[in-house]
């Protein structure tokens, strides 16, 4: 699918700081560290949740767990989708139980994906509490979830899309507003 | 469109090395769901899967149902003593009979070679096929791969040996065809009466002699010995047997490096293989059976968690 | 014109003119565009003028030979009604081209006494096509006791044979074919080694390894051709070899020959033109016995029908209802019809690529004919007609469901041909299809 850019929504500069942002309110929010963990969303949510866990050390000290989650055999669109995704790794290597798990992605669009995820993470242990990070919500939600720290705000149409890059697998740090040329 | 260039799961004749390697990937995603507290995920809820086995088989059956329940499949068992065929029915009319219940998949053993690929052409439903007589045993072929990938990595290049009764062995078809299309060398051992005619136009090294086999091969996958190919005079008797071609700790101790031993069960203990090397380190026989479940989850997942062709064409 | 094109109720051929059509006789040296008359079933060659009453077929462009001739055809009456009767199998003989036939006996129960034979033959009598029976060898062809094989002789019996099956037992083979030697009637042998193709469902080799299929070696047959030929030079008898699938039994019965061993053979389309890894979808219209074998095989017994070793084409028709053949490959009976495409076969792939059409006609016409004592058709003033109308540039797609058999367990389904059936005159009655 070919893509137009309409908008550069963060740079490069401007996406370390939402990570600073981020880092800080989910330090303050739960009252420092304890039992804290990070849990990312293939593919992205992975690296934007390393990339908090290595800020949080920076501000903290302390390094804290993070989790790989891949929400594929939980989707509710398997057998309709156009093409059928291809089951990622999962791994957690830390129990669940107990913890303060901070779930983290990179767009938050009809909070389809986010339920997948819950229902993945509740199968692999028994978390105290899950709260949801996300870099971009754009709207247009079909469940109800609301996220926990949001690092911007997008309103789009329906036909835009948000695209994160960053640079553990594209070329820059960015967070693109763009336009879909259905084929 | 599915992540398989296929509909069915009918042998490995047809599959491409891309293919193999989908299953192979995919497998080992599924290992780990099985590890998980709850080993189950809700992906093949609403799919509907009858296992029609027509031939006597405990540990395949039981390994997709186990694969089809984590999956959360609805599954059926429809076994031969529960079955119409010995009222005289017709396999295509059993089947007929079962896919006009509404299934999705079928999982089907059956004694007649060619029967998966029967049923295909006549059923819309996923057939699988779980052993067709002395045909393929395409899950059982990619469990092995699976485990030998493991323990070496890759299969490229990787030298295995089939021992045993070639002939009427799915197991090892299935095996070789796969081997082949992963750029493994593959040698066949057994007697002379064991070994099928023209088997080396399948790019096969053929040997009748194990302890020249065990000198050049990473791997040995020892083949079940089924007894009555005694009674039909394929081979003089089974302490002949053991002694030429049964798989023992003294013959393996002669090899340059140590073998990794498959046996795709049930084992014959003392006649194909002696329970020391059965038990052994390096056998990876209670692995491959771990597999067998990841295996099987992956096939159902890659074919029945596509979207249906006719689905898509509203699209 | 319309009434000539119908197989339910044939018309007679009472004063019919085929006009323009290029005969071919080779026994009479004549191969020549001319106008037949047919007068009451009698033949006149050539009319000096056509009467103005006759019905007037134009039919430039046909070639017109003498009667062909199945040698080895299966009509499943009485027993397998439902796959064929002698009806449907006369009307797809007349509808393939052929004015005569062999039947063979493995019927249910099996043409195995007078009684049985003679209740064929009368169902057959007033249809269009010779139907000529090859009783059972021995009693219930279960390889034991000889058939009264004198008083089917003096039915017009000729040939006797277990088709099926081979006659194992060897010293009843060689009874057999003494005992037949001395009524002038000949052994129809379906050579195999029950021992060695036991269980088997396609050819031995690297295919049915492929398949996991359980093999029929190609040595059982040979085997079977070797005992055959040398039984028959010890007993003096002649033997006759069916459908001839491997070339060790096309080199065997070329060297038989060479001897002056008196045995003649016969091949099928299948075997010509079809090979081993057709079965690789299981499709049980390729199951037949003996199987299709491997290309150097099929290569020999090209070269056997081209030079003569191989006597007759012929088709081994073998119908089976739609139920039988849709089963599992192994469970599924062997066999494949053919009358109705073996003429097209016959021109598309064979004549002027492998044989002229001098030589089809001796192996389909003729040769028949001889190994049956029967009289051959000619095309000649005086003679019945007896006749082979052919469309050799019609083209066509094989379709199953247009055929008149009953059955439609072709190997062929789909095939494009050129050179096809265009009808038959034979017994007083003209058969021919409009275009």
């Amino acid at each position: 699918m070919d893509y137009k850019v309409k908008a550069v929504l963060v740079d490069s500069a401007g996406f370390a700081r939402t990570i600073t942002r981020l880092a800080h309110e989910i330090i303050e929010r739960n009252r420092g560290t304890e039992r804290l963990a990070f849990v990312g969303m293939q593919t992205r949510g992975v690296y934007l949740a390393q990339r908090l866990a290595r800020k949080v050390e920076e501000i903290e000290g302390t390094a804290l767990p993070v989790g790989v989650l891949d929400t594929t055999m939980y989707r509710d669109d398997f057998r309709t989708a156009l093409k059928q995704p291809l089951v990622r790794v999962t791994e957690i290597s830390f129990d669940l139980y107990n913890m303060n798990v901070v779930l983290v992605d990179d767009v938050l669009y009809t909070g389809r994906t986010v339920r997948a995820a819950l229902d993945a993470l509740m199968d692999l242990g028994r978390p105290k509490r899950i709260q949801l990070a996300v870099l971009v919500d754009r709207g247009h939600r079909e469940l109800p979830i609301k996220p926990d720290f949001v690092g911007r705000n997008v309103p789009t149409s329906i036909n835009e899309e948000v695209r994160v890059r960053m640079t553990e697998i594209d070329s820059e740090d960015a967070v693109l507003l763009v336009e879909v040329q259905q084929p | 469109m599915s992540l398989l260039t296929h509909k069915h799961l009918l042998g490995l004749a047809d599959y491409s090395e891309a293919d193999i390697t989908t299953i192979l990937d995919t497998a080992e995603r599924m290992k780990e769901i099985l590890e998980r507290p709850v080993p189950k995920v809700p992906t093949l809820r609403g799919v509907t899967v009858v296992n029609l086995f027509m031939e006597s088989s405990t540990r395949t059956r039981v390994s997709f149902e186990l694969a089809e329940k984590r999956l959360s499949a609805d599954t059926l068992n429809f076994a031969v003593s529960s079955s119409s065929l010995s009222k005289g029915e017709t396999l295509l009319d059993t089947a007929l009979n079962i896919e006009a219940m509404k299934i999705d998949v079928v999982v089907m053993r059956h004694k007649s070679p060619g029967s998966p690929h029967f049923l295909a052409r006549h059923l819309d439903s996923i057939i699988i096929n779980a052993g067709d007589g002395c045909h393929e045993h395409p899950t059982q072929a990619l469990l092995d791969m699976m485990t030998l990938r493991q323990k070496f990595g890759a299969l490229k290049g990787l030298r295995v040996c089939l021992v045993g009764d070639i002939s009427h062995s799915r197991v090892a078809l299935s095996n070789i065809i796969g081997l082949k299309t992963m750029g493994a060398q593959v040698t066949v051992c057994g007697p002379a009466t064991l070994i099928p005619r023209g088997i080396e136009r399948l790019g096969v090294q053929v040997t009748h002699s194990l302890d020249e086999a065990i000198q050049r091969c990473d791997a040995l996958n020892v083949l079940r010995l089924q007894l009555e190919r005694q009674e039909a005079g394929l081979f003089p008797s089974l302490r002949e047997y053991h002694q030429y071609f049964g798989l023992t700790r003294r013959r393996l101790e002669k090899a340059p490096a140590p073998l990794t031993i498959l046996h795709p069960g049930p084992m014959n203990r003392g006649v194909e293989i002696t329970s020391d090397v059965a038990d052994s380190e390096h056998s990876v026989i209670l692995q491959q059976v771990t597999n067998g479940v990841a295996v099987r989850m992956a096939v159902l997942y890659l074919l029945a968690g596509a979207k249906m062709p006719s689905t898509e064409m509203k699209v | 014109m319309r009434k000539y094109a119908n197989f339910d109720e044939p018309a007679r051929a009472r004063n019919l003119v085929l006009q323009g059509v290029r005969a071919v006789d080779p026994e009479r040296n004549l191969d020549q565009v001319l106008d037949l008359h047919i007068r009451d079933g009698m033949l006149s060659v050539a009319p000096k003028e056509i009467p103005a009453d006759a019905d007037v077929l134009d039919l430039r462009g046909h070639i017109v030979t003498p009667g062909w001739f199945d040698l080895h055809v299966h009509l499943r009456e009485p027993g397998g009604e439902v796959a064929e009767t002698i009806l449907s199998g006369c009307q797809a003989a007349m509808n393939g081209g052929f004015t005569g036939v062999a039947c063979m006996p493995n019927t249910e129960p099996p043409l195995d006494d007078a009684g049985r034979v003679r209740w064929v033959m009368e169902k057959a009598a007033p249809l269009p096509v010779d139907l000529h029976v090859v009783a059972a060898a021995t009693r219930g062809r279960e390889g034991r006791q000889l058939v009264e094989m004198s008083e089917l002789v003096e039915l017009g019996v000729r040939a006797f044979s277990d088709d099926g099956k081979p006659i194992a037992d060897t010293a009843v083979l060689r009874h057999a074919l003494e005992y037949a030697n001395m009524l002038g009637a000949r052994i129809f042998e379906h050579a195999d080694d029950p021992d060695l193709s036991v269980g088997g469902a396609m050819n031995e080799g690297e295919w049915s390894t492929r398949l996991g299929l359980p093999g029929i070696p190609a040595v059982s047959e040979t085997l079977d051709v070797l005992r055959c030929i040398l039984v028959a030079r010890y007993a003096g008898a002649a033997v006759h070899i069916c459908h001839v699938s491997t070339k060790e039994s096309v080199e065997w019965i070329r060297w038989a020959k060479q001897q002056g061993i008196r045995v003649t053979a016969e091949v099928c389309p299948h075997h010509l033109l079809l090979t081993e890894e057709r079965c690789r979808e299981f499709d049980t219209d390729f199951k037949m016995n003996p199987p299709l074998r491997s290309e150097e095989d099929r290569q020999t017994c090209l070269k056997g029908l081209a030079d003569g070793t191989l006597d007759a084409y012929c088709t081994d028709h073998a119908p089976h209802a739609w139920e039988a053949k849709a089963q599992e490959f192994d469970v599924a009976p062997f066999g494949v019809v053919g009358l109705e495409t073996a003429l097209g076969l016959a021109f598309t792939h064979l004549v002027g690529r492998h044989l002229d059409l001098k030589a089809m006609i001796e192996r389909v016409v003729y040769a028949p004919r001889r190994i049956l004592s029967q009289p051959l058709p000619a095309i000649a003033t005086g003679e019945p007609a007896n006749l082979t109308i052919i469309d050799p540039e019609g083209s066509w797609t094989v379709r199953p469901d247009e055929f008149r058999s009953k059955s439609r367990n072709t190997p062929f389904k789909g095939w494009e041909l050129t050179g096809r059936a265009r009808g038959i005159v034979n017994r007083g009655f003209a058969v021919i299809k409009e275009v």
